[in-house]
């Protein structure tokens, strides 16, 4: 029952193969379209989740003496009359940055647009197989329902921050949360990592195999190249951690010595000897890094096509944003040792990847200013999708930037997890990538459901939320440098730092703020859904495939053959049209000349 | 309760946000058709226009704002030291082509967002391409990146590098959950030999030395971390349990602590704990934090709870690896003191086998 295969065109017009059930057309779809959206709900209620733990977290850290009816609904037993617990505050601070890094910025992002537009924007019917895509969401569903279930573990979730270092994460003695929850944890990220595997074969088959006549690998538009990329990227690092995993879950429970030696807790001595928690550093590094470009490179990919789109001008560079892709995945898998400067690595390793992490920054940059070249003498729209991809450059900027700091060995000393990374990260990743998130859901959003998302609910979403993502994350870099660890559950044990106290409350008004504000993006997103207005077949007037299909999703994508492509994907201004963008499926003029880009 | 007052103030914001956007919308909706619902109009663009020149201003100010008041906050210029200057100076130096490269890349973005706002029939230039600009913006990052990792590794090859000639004061750091323990290798400046598993608890041997190590003999395990002013040390690390990490900010160093394994972190302190309390930076410093615990302990007494103790500063060791519990409150305060006054404290320290508890 295969959706994708061209033979099925010509014999059906309507692309109704079949009479679909609730089940096979909403529950267990193999339509990437389903699919995509499937990836969208189920990353959004995981967001909901990880924002409010945050918010969490901002009170505790601004207040943390008070009492708060929110923390004693929310937690429960573990604020007895209101007052968080200790445990319980490590364990929102890794669950945040488990859900948020791989619920919500890989599944959520690269899940939802690569199944939507690998298919759309290539011109096939499907994915190379509907039905590991099908399996690939259910995964990846079973697996954010095993987090959420470790919430409500009575020893507390686990609690070892989102990169699980062993001993602490391998010891039930060294923390209650090692127990049953962290064994939950890494069933729970194995069947992710399992689902993301099959994704991104998927991906990989697709754009390798299925591209429409005349779409060659040069004419791609570069969300496609960015998901081609990424998923390239997740098939060579994933298998990394889930090797990691495997390990640990063998020095937990079956008494090997993989990432453990010589300890000795609450009076007594493990057997353990020989192994090292620096050899785990390194195996979840080598994931845990590209990782951080498997969130990002999604995101670059829906704001290039979206700046050009909404410029009415062609994407600065093709070839160069191609190459600074290729260079950034490259880089991306021997940069790992930067989160590990002070991990007792031998000092030279340290050299070594200061020089690789630092090289990084020149790919970046190339993105950035052809980011930049592309607002040049355009005709900017400025929808909220497009204001959200001014905002990720922005971010995206002042976050890299900071990056030269930490990824320098010697300045790394006195940052390390410190505040300073907290800022750096948040901007340059969770930020970044939450933007491009929010534009491609405003811009594709008409693909999805047909319906046109409000704009100046829209507006009033973008504004506040990029002003208090600089309000929080601006001044952290502050407290970051005057040496306040992260992680810590209350700095009131520390009379040092009681002059950053004031800081943090700032940090804490502009985060309930900014999370508040999400209310209104979730109302228009789901009242839009019922409510929006129609939308017409290319209501941005972009020159992409997936503007060709009809508003009305059906399977199969197009009625019709699928067309045929004669152009590159940025044919916007071109001189010679009087339209202001010419769609890739539109033939060559007499005596046009294709631009090879 | 500011926490709950907090939230039903932004509840309530957001419900005026909402009724102003249905005004907006039924405003707008008389003058829309079906083509351009939801789209961007120009004036929709003007006026996001502006705000983009707004928010660039905004970024500006809060930069400017974030300096003026928090400026004094990061550790800088006030390193204790030997190698501190150097990773400080790499630090302004860095933090200059930062900022400089900020305020231009935002200032094009931003400005660009404004200029280029859209208008009803104009077009946009065809302009897809230009090698010559690509390379400008490569070669550019290259020569300034190359600038600083030459910089950079030569002061991390300096800091990192131990010079044994020197004759270095060894101290073991020994952490476990949730306190620091640092042991000195008495007269002969030599550690005896230790493991975890020697750990007996009933003889009190905490650190699991090797009581047959004729080295451990005069060994010192302490509370407090007492270092003379400008002899080198060399930290040898241990952890008896998980992950930990020493950081001593004022000295600009910092390293894990790895069960089974020993790391090490070498540096020469440059400012005593006194003479460090009378700069005036420090002064500043503390005059305002015990401002902020005056009108604390104003309101702690009004509730009847104990008024907090006047600050005083000391240079302190913190847990900086998530470590469990009570990593919020892993500290070990510093002593930086002349030769004398460290020989004096070393003389009323015990010595290991002096320590040692008899077996029953």
């Amino acid at each position: 029952m295969s959706a994708h295969a061209d033979i099925h065109v010509h014999e059906d017009d309507h692309g109704h193969h079949h009479k679909e059930t609730f089940m096979t057309k909403y529950i267990f779809s193999q339509d990437h379209k389903m699919i995509a959206k499937q990836y969208l709900i189920t990353g959004t209620i995981m967001g909901i989740i990880g924002v409010l733990m945050s918010m969490m977290m901002r009170i505790q850290i601004a207040w943390p003496e008070e009492p708060n009816v929110l923390f004693e609904a929310l937690l429960g037993s573990w604020a007895p009359d209101g007052v968080m617990d200790a445990d319980i505050y490590l364990a929102l601070v890794t669950i945040h940055g488990t859900i948020m890094v791989f619920f919500v910025l890989t599944a959520g992002l690269s899940g939802t647009f690569s199944n939507l537009l690998i298919p759309l924007q290539i011109g096939a019917r499907d994915m190379a197989s509907g039905f590991l895509n099908m399996v690939s969401f259910w995964l990846f569903f079973l697996s954010s329902v095993i987090m959420l279930v470790s919430l409500f573990v009575e020893a507390g979730p686990a609690a070892a921050g989102w990169t699980i270092y062993p001993p602490l994460s391998a010891i039930p003695l060294a923390q209650g949360g090692s127990g049953l929850g962290m064994t939950l944890w890494l069933v729970s990220m194995a069947l992710f990592i399992a689902q993301s595997l099959l994704g991104s074969l998927n991906y990989i088959v697709t754009v390798i195999n299925l591209r429409t006549k005349g779409m060659s690998m040069t004419r791609l538009p570069l969300t496609i190249w960015t998901f081609f990329i990424t998923a390239v990227i997740g098939v060579v690092s994933f298998p990394v951690l889930l090797s990691a995993a495997l390990l640990l879950i063998m020095d937990r429970s079956f008494g090997t010595s993989f990432f453990l030696s010589d300890i000795f807790i609450q009076g007594e001595v493990l057997h353990y000897q020989g192994g090292s928690p620096v050899l785990f550093e390194h195996l979840f590094w080598f994931l845990g890094h590209p990782e951080v470009y498997i969130v990002i490179l999604p995101a670059m990919g829906l704001v290039s096509e979206i700046m050009a789109s909404s410029s009415r001008k062609p994407i600065f560079g093709y070839r160069a944003m191609i190459a600074s892709i290729l260079a950034i995945a490259f880089l991306s898998t021997i940069v790992w040792g930067h989160h590990m400067f002070i991990s007792g690595m031998n000092p030279f390793l340290g050299s070594v990847f200061t020089f690789t992490t630092l090289l990084i920054a020149i790919p970046s940059a190339v993105k950035a200013f052809n980011w930049i070249t592309t607002l040049w003498k355009g005709n900017l729209q400025m929808n909220p999708a497009m204001l959200f991809s001014i905002a990720f450059v922005s971010t995206f900027i002042t976050g890299g930037l900071t990056g030269i700091i930490l990824g320098d060995s010697a300045l790394d000393i006195n940052v390390h997890d410190t505040y300073f990374v907290v800022a750096h990260f948040h901007l340059v990743m969770g930020i970044s990538a939450l933007y491009g998130m929010f534009a491609g859901i405003y811009h594709w959003y008409p693909k999805m459901f047909g319906r046109m998302m409000n704009k100046n609910l829209g507006y009033i979403h973008f504004w506040v939320t990029a002003v208090c993502a600089y309000g929080v994350f601006f001044p952290m870099h502050f407290i970051g440098m005057a040496g306040l660890p992260r992680r810590y559950y209350t700095n009131s044990n520390f009379p040092l730092f009681d002059d950053l106290a004031n800081v943090n409350v700032v940090i804490t008004i502009f985060a309930l703020i900014g999370g508040v504000v999400q209310i209104i993006y979730l109302y228009n997103f789901f009242s839009s859904i019922f409510y929006g207005k129609k939308s017409v077949q290319n209501p941005w007037k972009s020159t992409t495939l997936e503007w060709t299909t009809p508003v009305e999703n059906i399977h199969g994508n197009w009625p019709g053959e699928i067309p045929h492509v004669h152009r590159w994907a940025y044919d916007y201004s071109k001189p010679g049209h009087d339209a202001d963008f010419v769609p890739q499926n539109v033939p060559l003029k007499d005596g046009e000349e294709e631009l090879q880009h | 309760m500011t926490a709950l007052l907090t939230i039903i103030v932004l509840v309530f914001i957001l419900v005026a946000i909402w009724q102003m956007v249905k005004i907006f919308d039924l405003a707008q909706a008389k003058n829309q058709n079906d083509e351009t619902a939801g789209v961007a109009t120009d004036k929709d663009n003007t006026i996001n226009g502006y705000l983009m020149m707004g928010f660039l201003a905004f970024i500006y100010i809060i930069t400017i704002v974030c300096f003026v008041k928090y400026g004094d906050l990061p550790l800088m210029s006030n390193s204790a030291s030997a190698h501190g200057p150097t990773i400080d100076n790499l630090m302004i130096i860095t933090m200059v082509v930062i900022f400089t490269v900020q305020t231009i890349t935002q200032f094009l973005l931003h400005y660009f967002a404004f200029k280029y706002k859209g208008e009803k029939g104009k077009k946009a230039l065809f302009f897809a391409d230009n090698n010559k600009l690509e390379a400008v913006w490569t070669i550019i990052p290259v020569i300034v990146l190359a600038g600083l990792i030459i910089y950079g590794l030569n002061s991390w090859i300096n800091i990192m590098g131990v010079d044994e000639s020197d004759d270095p004061l060894i101290v073991e750091l020994y952490a476990q959950q949730f306190n620091w323990k640092a042991r000195y290798g008495g007269a002969d400046n030599t550690l005896g030999l230790a493991n975890v598993r020697l750990i007996d608890i009933d003889r009190a041997n905490i650190l699991g030395l090797d009581e047959s190590d004729p080295n451990a003999q005069d060994d010192v395990i302490t509370t407090e971390l007492h270092l003379p002013v400008g002899r080198p040390v060399l930290f040898k690390m241990r952890s008896q349990d998980v992950l930990h990490s020493a950081y001593m900010p004022h000295f600009r160093a910092q390293m894990n602590c790895v069960p089974g394994m020993i790391t090490q972190f070498g540096f020469t302190p440059t400012v005593t704990t006194v003479d460090m309390r009378e700069t005036q930076q420090m002064q500043d410093k503390v005059l305002r934090i015990n401002k902020i615990r005056v009108e604390k302990s104003k309101k702690l007494v009004a509730k009847g709870e104990d008024a907090l103790e006047r600050y005083e500063f000391d240079y302190l060791l913190l847990c900086n690896k998530i470590c469990g519990k009570s990593h919020y409150n892993m500290q070990m305060k510093i002593v930086v003191e002349t030769q004398e006054e460290y020989n004096a404290w070393m003389k009323e320290q015990k010595k290991f086998k002096n320590s040692l508890l008899k077996n029953n």
